[in-house]
C-alpha cells in the first residue's frame, strides 16, 4: 500500500523580552531555582497579570514577517488544567482570537524548489515552570523560574509531506525569529520547541488520518528523526490492519522510538474561557506602523538583494541569508574587505562555515570576527597575498587571533610581485628540470596545459608560496618556448 | 468614643481631643469584651495596631497627618496583609501568612490608618449569611441568633457593634450591601474598576469589587477618598480621576429623578421590608426628588446568570489552591492526584466545593455555549436594562435584600433559597455599577436597608443622596443595645 | 438539568476535589437543584446579543518591558508546605 505522510508543526518560541509576559520578573536563563519567580509567577492569592508591551510588539513583528493578518482585538483565555509546574492551575493563552491570523512561510526543498507552508495562527501565551525528576526522596522538584516567560505558539497548516519538509519549515521559522530579533531561538535552552503532528493516509485519500502529536522536540535533527520514527511506527500499525489512536507521544533518541505519555492518557477538558483579569488586547494602526517602521529586511528580501546587487548565485544567497547573524557577518566582510562579493561569499560559506561546523560552533561565537576576515580578504583583493597564503593566515587567525596585516608582516607572507625576482626563480626551476622541459616541448597544446602545472608548483614551492601565481604563469609561458 | 462616626473621630484626632493610641486601645478593648458574642474577627493584630497608632500620633505631631491618620479600621480577611494571616475564612488558608499587602491595605496604611485586625467572612466570599466560614458563623449584633448577612458579615457586624469605626468589604453579588442592610450600617460597592483588586483574593474577577463599610455615607466618602484610584497592577482598574467624595455630600436633591424598578417590589419581597423602603422613598420626595417608575425586565435572570458566571470564574481562580506553594496540604499524599484531591477536598468547605463544581461543569466541553456563553449574553441584557433606565433617571432605589436577617441555620440546607437573598444586589455586579445600602428602618428589631444604585463612576452622587437622607433621619446612628 | 452520580464523579475529578462516596448522593442532589435554577436562562431570548465578559469596554493596558522584581525566594518559600534546595516538592510526577 502506498502511504502519504501529513505533518503539521506547533512551534513554541520564547520571546526575548527582559521581563515576563505578565510580571516584572527577569527571564534570564539558568538562574538558581525559583529566584526569578515573583508573586505573580507563583500564582499567589490575590495577584493579577498586566501584559508586557514588548511581547505584543514581538508577536506583531512575527505576524508581519509571515504576511499575516494582525487581529485588531485579540483575547486572552484561561486553559485550565492541574500540573505542578502550572502554578495557577491555568495557563493564560489565546484561544478563539489569537493576535496573529493566517500567514505563510516559504521553504526550500532539497531539489532547490520552494514550497509555501501555511501558518494557521500564532498566539501569545505564558510558559510553564519545570519539573525536575531527580530523586528528592521520591519527590519531584518544581522550579518556576520559567513560569510566565512569554511564548509565541506558531501553528502551521498540515502542509508538510515529509520529515525533511518539516525540518525545512522549522529552520525557516528559526531563521525568521532571529531575523526579527524576537527570540534567540536557542533550541538547547528551550527557546524554540516543536510539537509535531503526524498522520498517514492512503495516497489519493482526501480525509486526514488520525494524528499523533510528538511533544517537545528540541533540535532540528530530532525533528527529522522523531518524525521518521513515528512514520515508521504508524505505517507498521496500519499495514498490520490496526487503527491509530490519537495520542501524545515523546521521542526517545536513544531507542530512536516514540512512546505514548502516561500522564496525558486521559482526555483533557481544558475549559477555556476569556481571562476576566485581562481586557481585550487592541492593536491599533499606530502600533502597527511603529512595528512596521522597525521591521528589518527579511530573508526573502535579502536573498533577492544578494542576487541582484551583489550578483551572488541563488545558492550562495540562500546559504548566506538563512541566518541573520550570518548574513550580517557576510555583509560586514564585504564592506571591510572591499573584495568581490563572490570571493567573500566563498570564504564565508566554505572556509568559515566549514571551520565552525568542524568545531561545532555557532556563527555568534565565531573565533574569527567579520572584521578580521574582512581584513584578510582585503589583502587578497589588493594582491598582497594569494588565496593559498590566505588560508594559512585564516588558520592563524582562528587559533591565535590578531589581524591579517600583522601576521603578513611578522611572518613575511607578502606576495612576491617583482618580475625580476620571479624570473630568477623560474629560470632556476627550468634549469633544474631538463627532462620535464623536454617533455613539455614535445607535447601538444592540450598536454602542455597539464604539464605546465609542474613548473608552476615548483616555482611556488621555491618562493615559499609567496610568488604571485598569475605572474608565475605568465613568465613560464614566455620562457617555455 | 466608640459610638462616634469616623468623621467625628477624625475631627477629634485633629483637634487633639484624643490620641490614636487611646482610640486604638479603646477599640481593642471593645473587641476583647464584645467580639466573643458576634465572632466578627478572625485575627486581631493588637501589637501591630498599637505600633501603627504610635506612628500615627508621631505623624500628627510632625504635622503630616492626613484626614484618616490614626483612625482604626478592620480589613475583611480577603485582603492580603503582609506578615499577617490572610485566611479568606478557609481551612485552605488557615496557615497562610500573606507575603505582600493588597493595594487597598497599602492605601489605608499610607493614609495613616490603624489596622485592628482581619474580619470574619463567608469562606472565599461565597455565601450570604456568613455561615460558611471555617472560623464559625458571625452573629448579627442586633439579635445574635440571626445571621449578619454575607459575605462581608464580619465587617458589617464589627461596625454595627461599634468594635471598629469602619471596615473594608468586598462585593461580588451583594457581599457589602446585603450584610450592611442586615446589620444596619452603610456599605458602598463602587463601580467595577474604581478600587484596585490587587491583593484581594479573587472569587469572581469580573464581578469582585472592594469598598467601605461604615456608619454613615460621609464616613464612606472619607474612606473612598483614600481607597479609590487607578492601580497599574490591576489591568481592570480604570484610569480616571478620583473626585473628592466629600465635596458634594450636601448638595440639595431638588429635581433628583429616582427610578423605582417594578421588578424590585414584586413577590418575594417581605412586606415589612417593602414598607420601610417605601417610607424612605417618601422621605426623598420630601427632599425634592421626583419618582419615576422604571422596568428592569431581566432582573429575574440575574441570579441564574450570576450562578454560572461567578462559579465559572471561581472554579478557575481557586485552582491555585493546590497544596504545592502555600496553604493547606493533606497528610501523606499517596501520589500527585491524591495530593490535589485531598488537599482541595479537605481544605475547602462544602459551599466552595459546590460552586467550584458548578463552575467546572458550566465551562466543560459540550456545556460552555449552553451555560457560560448564554449567561454572558444574559449579562449583556441586564446591563442594557440599566443603561436604558439611566437615560431617564439619576439613581435607582429599592430594597437591598428581600428580608431582614434570617435565623442562623434557616437556609443553610437549601443553597438555592440562600442565593435568592441577593436578588436585588446581583444585577448591579453583573452590570458593574455602583450601589450603596443605607439603614432605613427596622423590622422585628432587625435593621432594613435601602439600596441606591448609580450610573458608572457616579459614586459622588450616591454618597450625596445617601448623606442627605442621613441628615434627615437617625437610622444610621442606632446601635444594638448590648453593644452601646 | 439533572446530573447523575457519574457526572458528579467526573466533575469532581476535573476540579481535583475529593468527594467521599457517602457524599455523592447529597452532592448530586444539591448540584442538580442549582442547575435546575440556572435552567431559567435557556428561556431568555439572546439571539444577536454580544456576550459580555467585562463590565467595562476598556482595552488591555500594556506594561513597559522592565524587570521590577527581585529575588524573595526564602520569604516566599517560608510559607510553602515542602521545599528542598529552593525547589517546591510534590509527589513524583510520571510523564
Amino acid at each position: 500500500m502506498s502511504w502519504e505522510v501529513v505533518i503539521g508543526l506547533e512551534v513554541h518560541v520564547q520571546l526575548a523580552t527582559q521581563s515576563k509576559i505578565f510580571s516584572g520578573s527577569a527571564t534570564t536563563f539558568g538562574a538558581e531555582p525559583n529566584t526569578q519567580a515573583a508573586l505573580i509567577d507563583l500564582g499567589m492569592p490575590g495577584v493579577l497579570p498586566v501584559l508586557n508591551a514588548d511581547a505584543v510588539t514581538k508577536a506583531i513583528k512575527f505576524g508581519l514577517g509571515i504576511d499575516a493578518e494582525i487581529t485588531p482585538r485579540s483575547v486572552f483565555a484561561r486553559k485550565n488544567y492541574f500540573y505542578p509546574d502550572l502554578p495557577k492551575g491555568y495557563q493564560i493563552s489565546q484561544f478563539e482570537l489569537p493576535i496573529v491570523g493566517k500567514g505563510h512561510v516559504d521553504i526550500t526543498l532539497e531539489d532547490g524548489s520552494t514550497k509555501r507552508i501555511g501558518v494557521t495562527r500564532a498566539h501569545l501565551e505564558e510558559d510553564a515552570g519545570k519539573s525536575l525528576h531527580e530523586d528528592f526522596q521520591g519527590m519531584t522538584g518544581i522550579d518556576l523560574n520559567r513560569a510566565g516567560t512569554p511564548l509565541l505558539e506558531i501553528v502551521s497548516e498540515p502542509d508538510m509531506r515529509s520529515a525533511k519538509e518539516a525540518v525545512a519549515y522549522a529552520k525557516a521559522i528559526h531563521s525568521l525569529i532571529r531575523y526579527l530579533n524576537i527570540s534567540d531561538g536557542n533550541m538547547s535552552q528551550g527557546s524554540m520547541r516543536c510539537d509535531c503532528n503526524v498522520s498517514l493516509r492512503q495516497k489519493g485519500e482526501t480525509e486526514f488520518g488520525t494524528r499523533r502529536e510528538i511533544k517537545n522536540v528540541n533540535s532540528f535533527r530530532f525533528v527529522e528523526k522523531a518524525i521518521n520514527a513515528e512514520i515508521e511506527w504508524q505505517m507498521d500499525e496500519l499495514e498490520s490492519g490496526r487503527k491509530i489512536q490519537q495520542a501524545t507521544v515523546l521521542y526517545d533518541p536513544v531507542k530512536d522510538k516514540t512512546f505514548a505519555m502516561r500522564s496525558k492518557e486521559e482526555a483533557n477538558d481544558y475549559r477555556y474561557f476569556p481571562d476576566p483579569d485581562l481586557l481585550p488586547l487592541e492593536v491599533t494602526e499606530q502600533m502597527m506602523n511603529r512595528v512596521r517602521a522597525d521591521l528589518p529586511e527579511l530573508p526573502g528580501q535579502k536573498i533577492e538583494r544578494f542576487m541582484t546587487e551583489l550578483e551572488l548565485s541563488e545558492y550562495d544567497a540562500r546559504v548566506l541569508a538563512a541566518d541573520r547573524v550570518l548574513a550580517d557577518y557576510f555583509e560586514t566582510v564585504v564592506s571591510v574587505s572591499g573584495a568581490k562579493p563572490k570571493l567573500c561569499a566563498n570564504w564565508v560559506s566554505v572556509e568559515l562555515l566549514g571551520a565552525l561546523n568542524k568545531n561545532d560552533q555557532e556563527i555568534d561565537a565565531s573565533p574569527v570576527s567579520a572584521a578580521q576576515l574582512g581584513g584578510l580578504l582585503k589583502r587578497i583583493a589588493d594582491n598582497t597575498i594569494s588565496g593559498k597564503i590566505a588560508k594559512q593566515i585564516f588558520e592563524e587567525l582562528w587559533n591565535n587571533g590578531g589581524t591579517a596585516d600583522d601576521i603578513i608582516e611578522s611572518k613575511g607572507l607578502k606576495q612576491e610581485t617583482d618580475t625580476g625576482a620571479i624570473e630568477a626563480i623560474v629560470d632556476q626551476v627550468i634549469a633544474d628540470s631538463p627532462d620535464q622541459v623536454a617533455q613539455f616541448l614535445a607535447a601538444d597544446d592540450n598536454k602542455r596545459k597539464k604539464l605546465i602545472g609542474y613548473f608552476v608548483g615548483q616555482t611556488m614551492k621555491a618562493s615559499k608560496g609567496k610568488a604571485n601565481p598569475q605572474m608565475v604563469n605568465q613568465i613560464l609561458a614566455k620562457k617555455l618556448v | 468614643m466608640h459610638s462616634q462616626t469616623l468623621k467625628a473621630l477624625s475631627d477629634a484626632l485633629a483637634a487633639g481631643d484624643v490620641s490614636s493610641q487611646e482610640l486604638t486601645q479603646h477599640f481593642l478593648d471593645r473587641i476583647k469584651q464584645h467580639d466573643p458574642a458576634v465572632n466578627s474577627f478572625i485575627t486581631v493584630t493588637e501589637e501591630q495596631a498599637l505600633a501603627q497608632a504610635k506612628a500615627a500620633d508621631q505623624r500628627r505631631a510632625a504635622g503630616n497627618a492626613a484626614p484618616l491618620t490614626g483612625v482604626p479600621i478592620a480589613h475583611k480577611d480577603i485582603f492580603c496583609t503582609q506578615g499577617i494571616k490572610t485566611s479568606c475564612a478557609s481551612k485552605m488558608l488557615d496557615n497562610f501568612i500573606a507575603p505582600y499587602n493588597a493595594t487597598v491595605v497599602e492605601k489605608m496604611a499610607d493614609a495613616g490608618m490603624v489596622t485592628l485586625g482581619k474580619t470574619n467572612m463567608d469562606e472565599f466570599a461565597m455565601g450570604s449569611s456568613n455561615e460558611t466560614s471555617y472560623y464559625g458563623p458571625v452573629k448579627n449584633p442586633w439579635q445574635t441568633e440571626h445571621v449578619p448577612g454575607g459575605s462581608s458579615g464580619g465587617s458589617a457586624a464589627a461596625v454595627a457593634a461599634r468594635l471598629t469605626p469602619a471596615a473594608t468589604g468586598t462585593d461580588t453579588g451583594g457581599s457589602i450591601r446585603q450584610p450592611a442592610s442586615l446589620c444596619g450600617i452603610t456599605g458602598l460597592k463602587p463601580t467595577y474598576g474604581r478600587v484596585s483588586r490587587w491583593g484581594m483574593i479573587a472569587f469572581a474577577s469580573s464581578l469582585d469589587q472592594g469598598g467601605p463599610m461604615t456608619q454613615t455615607a460621609e464616613d464612606a466618602a472619607l474612606l473612598m477618598n483614600a481607597m479609590a484610584g487607578f492601580d497599574p497592577k490591576d489591568s481592570t482598574s480604570t484610569d480616571i480621576e478620583v473626585p473628592d467624595y466629600t465635596a458634594s455630600l450636601t448638595q440639595p436633591l431638588d429635581g433628583l429623578r429616582i427610578g423605582l424598578p417594578r421588578q424590585f417590589f414584586e413577590q418575594g419581597l417581605d412586606a415589612d421590608v417593602g414598607k420601610v423602603v417605601q417610607e424612605a422613598i417618601a422621605q426623598y420626595e420630601k427632599l425634592g426628588a421626583t419618582l419615576v417608575d422604571i422596568e428592569l425586565p431581566n432582573t429575574h435572570l440575574s441570579i441564574p446568570a450570576y450562578y454560572v458566571v461567578a462559579p465559572a470564574e471561581a472554579s478557575s481562580n481557586l485552582s491555585r489552591f493546590d497544596g504545592v506553594r502555600f496553604g493547606y496540604r493533606c497528610k501523606d499524599p499517596a501520589d500527585l492526584e491524591d495530593l490535589y484531591k485531598r488537599s482541595r477536598g479537605e481544605g475547602f468547605g462544602e459551599e466552595v466545593k459546590r460552586r467550584i463544581m458548578i463552575g467546572t461543569y458550566a465551562l466543560s466541553a459540550g456545556y460552555y455555549d449552553a451555560y457560560y456563553l448564554k449567561a454572558q449574553k444574559v449579562r449583556r441584557l441586564i446591563k442594557n436594562d440599566f443603561d436604558e433606565a439611566f437615560n431617564n433617571v439619576d439613581v435607582i432605589m429599592g430594597p437591598t435584600a428581600p428580608n431582614a436577617g434570617f435565623k442562623l441555620g434557616e437556609k443553610a440546607a437549601d443553597p438555592v433559597s440562600m442565593y435568592l437573598s441577593d436578588i436585588y444586589t446581583i444585577s448591579v455586579n453583573m452590570a458593574g455599577l455602583p450601589g450603596i445600602s443605607i439603614p432605613a428602618g427596622m423590622s422585628n428589631g432587625l435593621p432594613v436597608g435601602l439600596q441606591i444604585i448609580g450610573n458608572y463612576f457616579d459614586e459622588s452622587r450616591l454618597l450625596n443622596v445617601a448623606h442627605r437622607y442621613q441628615q434627615e433621619t437617625g437610622w444610621h446612628a442606632q446601635l444594638p443595645a448590648a453593644f452601646a | 438539568m439533572a446530573l447523575d452520580k457519574e457526572d458528579v464523579v467526573k466533575i469532581a475529578h476535573l476540579a481535583r476535589l475529593q468527594v467521599a462516596d457517602s457524599e455523592i448522593d447529597a452532592t448530586t442532589e444539591r448540584l442538580s437543584s442549582i442547575l435546575g435554577m440556572i435552567e431559567q436562562l435557556q428561556a431568555a431570548p439572546t439571539d444577536g446579543i454580544e456576550p459580555m465578559a467585562h463590565p467595562t469596554d476598556a482595552v488591555q493596558r500594556l506594561r513597559e518591558d522592565v524587570v521590577t522584581e527581585s529575588n524573595h525566594r526564602d520569604q516566599y518559600q517560608s510559607i510553602a508546605p515542602a521545599t528542598e534546595d529552593g525547589l517546591y516538592l510534590v509527589p513524583q510526577v510520571i510523564e
